[in-house]
């Protein structure tokens, strides 16, 4: 593995930025975002962003497409450009995981090109995890927070950053910053990643009974539990959830006038919101009961019977940490996944 | 660039005939003529008005008509409402087509078909009719059973009488809720009147109306001994993206613009009861 001085990370980001635009965590609002780093930028080394990395392939709002008119002549303007390289350090694993979920959409036929663009022209650099939190709870899913498995993936152990390429842009990538390293012992990553794993093995969300759920679960009994009325209740439907979740994708397409013409544009929508379903003449959701019920068992039930067993879940904890009436994934997994 | 499915086509509204007083059909052309693109039995595309959205539009014409595809469509909405009041030679957008359609060329050749339609219910399976009277040949005996409210509420009935009628190689039968004067068909339920003509047992049933009426219908097709796997229908959800990855117009695990529109009962019959 390639080893980096501690006090080298400054001028490993400027290195970085000198090519390609870096995006890194800073601090914000008593939590952490990606910012774009520029000269002055302070890295932050947060457990985690508030709002997860699925904005820099599926932004909160962008153009689909643009639409001008001429004596009642419609011309479709194509608003899409080739993006930018572009490199983000810091992804934590979950995140990293999320990405596979959102490339299992939008990339799935037909390819959606606005995400493919920007998946294509990124390099992701994972920051494996040290200090889980209590809400973390990736490894019911079985994914590894001690090691990401993107373009490279790093390590921060007390003598240094350890990185490590595991695609072809990541090994460019690291040669092109190899000035900067000097070779790591990888026992070093592997006796901290062991001690990671034994955090990991007491987090308290970390062992769920899974056996209701995945590609086998029964559809039909789960949703027809009589559970979702109680568990739905407080429900606000605020959808924050949905926003800062990592693998929520939903959206929404509109149409803005300009004055100069009309741009239609797509962004976030939640599957909490009471307009999500509703049509003309009736709506299949019409309490939030249906919403909620419809939020879980898409991560617990119809999204892995479509994948393979793969859940639509990464144990971020971000839900956790942000509904405001403390109703989240863990406590439908507790509730539901009882033996009746 | 690689080709965007989200991005519409210019097309053009070359006819819009009024079939009732709110269902009108829109003949659609590509702006250089002939079809804006390809399409199978009981799929549909997003028209759309730029600055008043999109939405999802069953296709009435058979994929055999070689300069136009045809929407017929019940003013309801917002965009809908813009459709309404557009003139001949108007530009549209569009794109699609989307979803699987009905399976026209496998399951459903050479048995005896019966179409159960309800209103603008008819639109959807509208399409499937003509592309079965362009192969009357591949198919048995053809039965279309289709009711709704009033008289002038139904759709292209005079063409159903007149031209698919006429020869006898489909059975028309029309039915209205509410006696009315100037009517001397049938008048009652649709699922009542599917009840009193008795399909043969060994058709397949395609459904296309209210939901109350395809309820009906279906339970009343059980109680005769039709097998779920008989029956199909098409489905109608919101939908933005029309390729499955929006998010919304889900039956549990299933998209209704790419999994479906087009469903048999044995395969509705395992999904949650949410639509």
């Amino acid at each position: 593995m390639r080893k980096l001085a501690l006090d080298k990370l400054d001028a490993f980001f400027k290195a970085i930025a000198k090519n390609e635009t870096l995006y890194l965590p800073v601090r914000e609002n008593m939590s952490a975002a990606f910012e774009r780093y520029e000269e002055g930028t302070v890295y932050f080394e947060a457990p985690n962003t508030l709002r997860s990395a699925k904005d820099f392939f599926f932004p909160q709002s962008e153009t689909l497409a643009a639409f001008r008119f001429q004596q009642n002549k419609i011309e479709v303007v194509d608003p899409r450009r080739e993006s930018e390289d572009f490199v983000v350090f810091g992804v934590r694993p979950c995140d990293v995981a999320s990405f596979k979920i959102l490339d299992s959409v939008f990339l799935a036929d037909p390819v959606d090109t606005y995400y493919q663009n920007r998946r294509r022209h990124s390099t992701i650099i994972s920051l494996s995890c040290t200090k889980p939190r209590s809400t973390c709870f990736c490894t019911l899913y079985g994914i590894d927070a001690t090691k990401g498995g993107a373009d490279i993936d790093s390590y921060k152990c007390d003598d240094g950053y350890y990185f490590e390429a595991n695609t072809e842009k990541g090994r460019t990538l690291l040669e092109s910053l190899d000035s900067l390293f000097t070779d790591g012992d990888d026992t070093v990553v592997e006796s901290q990643r062991e001690a990671v794993r034994n955090v990991l093995e007491k987090l308290p969300f970390g062992k769920l009974d899974m056996r209701k759920f995945g590609k086998d679960a029964k559809m039909l009994e789960l949703f027809n539990s009589p559970e979702w009325d109680e568990l739905s209740q407080s429900c606000l439907g605020c959808g924050t959830c949905t926003f800062v979740c990592p693998t929520c994708q939903c959206f929404d397409i509109r149409d803005f006038d300009t004055g100069h013409g009309v741009q239609r544009y797509r962004c976030w929508d939640s599957c909490m919101y009471s307009d999500f379903t509703q049509m003309a003449a009736a709506n299949p959701r019409r309490t939030q009961k249906e919403r909620f019920r419809q939020r879980f068992m898409h991560k617990l039930v119809y999204y892995p019977e479509e994948h393979q067993g793969v859940y639509g879940c990464v144990g971020c904890g971000r839900c956790l940490e942000r509904c405001p009436i403390h109703m989240h994934i863990v406590k439908v997994i507790k509730t539901l996944g009882e033996d009746a | 660039m690689d080709k965007e499915a989200l991005i519409p086509h210019v097309a053009v509204v070359t006819r819009i005939v009024k079939e009732t007083p709110d269902v009108k059909s829109f003949y659609v052309s590509a702006p250089e003529g002939g079809k804006p693109f390809e399409h199978k039995p009981g799929q549909c595309a997003m028209l759309s008005i730029p600055g008043q959205g999109e939405s999802m539009i069953s296709i009435t014409s058979s994929p055999t008509e070689k300069d136009f595809i045809e929407f017929s469509v019940k003013k309801v909405g917002r965009v809908t409402g813009y459709l309404h009041d557009l003139e001949p030679g108007s530009q549209i957008l569009v794109r699609g087509p989307y979803g699987r359609p009905f399976p026209v060329d496998t399951e459903l050749k050479g048995h005896d078909l019966v179409f159960v339609a309800g209103g603008i219910g008819l639109a959807p399976l509208h399409c499937v009719i003509n592309y079965v009277r362009a192969k009357r040949q591949d198919y048995g005996k053809v039965t279309v059973i289709y009711g709704s409210r009033s008289k002038e509420d139904l759709v292209d009935y005079r063409e159903m009488l007149d031209e698919w009628g006429k020869d006898g190689s489909i059975d028309v039968r029309l039915t209205i809720d509410r006696e009315e004067e100037g009517w001397d068909g049938h008048v009652g339920f649709v699922p009542n009147y599917v009840k009193e003509l008795q399909p043969a047992l060994s058709s397949k049933v395609l459904i296309c109306g209210p939901p109350v009426m395809i309820k009906f219908t279906l339970a009343g097709l059980k109680e005769m001994g039709f097998a779920l796997d008989q029956v199909y229908t098409t489905m109608e959800m919101r939908m933005k993206c029309g390729i499955g990855k929006c998010g919304r117009c889900n039956i549990g695990s299933k998209y209704v613009c790419k999994d479906g529109p087009v469903f048999r009962f044995d395969e509705l019959d395992e999904l949650p009861n949410e639509y």
